[in-house]
């Protein structure tokens, strides 16, 4: 039977066309993160400067701390949740092609959920190894 | 698809497409709105940067040397400079888009200056942290 045949209910037109019902955690999510990154993006930039000063030892000594270790794992894993939600937003506004489309979504998911690990893992290597200060 | 006018009459001559570059003014809230993208995905890069400083870290004192050193090389300032931008810029933006999104700064006025103060507060708060790293010896 023709699609458009007026023995449709406008009910069963519209049925499957709406929303996914998922959109609203993810629109959540990326302001929670946002909010969340306001006071450790402003860390960071206190962090990196006594960073650049401290050397391998100090760095090392910086992590041995928990108030220094936890702020930046929480960094590094908030950021890669809210980089790969704004990334995702970035490739879906400008690339349509379904298969270029969803290989993007795939690196940048694998480069977010690779950076976050490799970094959170690696601060809790240099924060609980006995080497250093 | 000939849209009627309300008095039933047909619009003259092809459509109106969407804003053309060459019919459209650079606004205010366009460099603030393409900056923000831009700022962000520049932080993405920062992100990976600083998931590499960890495992640099992680892996002894010979790879975080290198990784400091590459870092210190005038690319390297030249980058973290601009992501110094980038995290203030972003903040502010960020912080824009959550008052946005309650409704509210809409209007043409407050939207432009918000967009130029987010700009302003990025340049001056990266040239205040830029100057404590050169007092303290960090650059």
């Amino acid at each position: 039977m023709d699609a458009n045949s007026e023995l449709r209910t406008p009910l069963s037109r519209a049925r499957g066309l709406g929303s996914a019902k998922d959109g609203v955690n993810r629109f959540i999510a990326e302001r929670v993160t946002a909010i969340a990154l306001v006071p450790l993006s402003l860390w960071a930039v206190y962090a990196a400067l006594q960073v650049a000063t401290a050397g391998y030892e100090g760095a090392v000594a910086l992590l041995h701390s928990p108030v220094n270790a936890v702020p930046a794992m929480l960094l590094i894993a908030v950021s890669c949740a809210h980089m790969k939600m704004g990334m995702q937003v970035i490739v879906e506004d400008y690339i349509h092609k379904p298969g270029a489309k969803i290989a993007l979504l795939l690196i940048s998911a694998a480069v977010c959920w690779l950076a976050g690990a490799l970094g959170v893992f690696s601060i809790l290597k240099v924060a609980l190894s006995g080497v250093g200060a | 698809m000939g849209q009627a006018g309300t008095d039933g009459s047909r619009p003259k001559g092809p459509a109106p497409l969407s804003p053309h570059l060459q019919v459209w003014r650079w606004h205010i809230t366009m460099a603030a709105s393409i900056l923000t993208r831009a700022s962000g995905v520049a932080l993405y890069v920062g992100v990976i940067i600083v998931a590499g400083w960890a495992l640099a870290l992680a892996s002894g004192p010979d790879a975080y040397g290198d990784f400091m050193g590459l870092m210190g090389s005038w690319l390297g300032k030249l980058v973290l400079l601009g992501l110094t931008g980038s995290i203030f810029y972003h903040l502010a933006a960020g912080l824009r888009h959550l008052v946005f999104d309650t409704g509210r700064g809409f209007a043409p006025k407050t939207a432009n200056a918000s967009a130029v103060l987010c700009i302003v507060f990025a340049v001056v708060a990266t040239a205040l942290v830029w100057a404590l790293a050169f007092a303290i010896g960090a650059v």
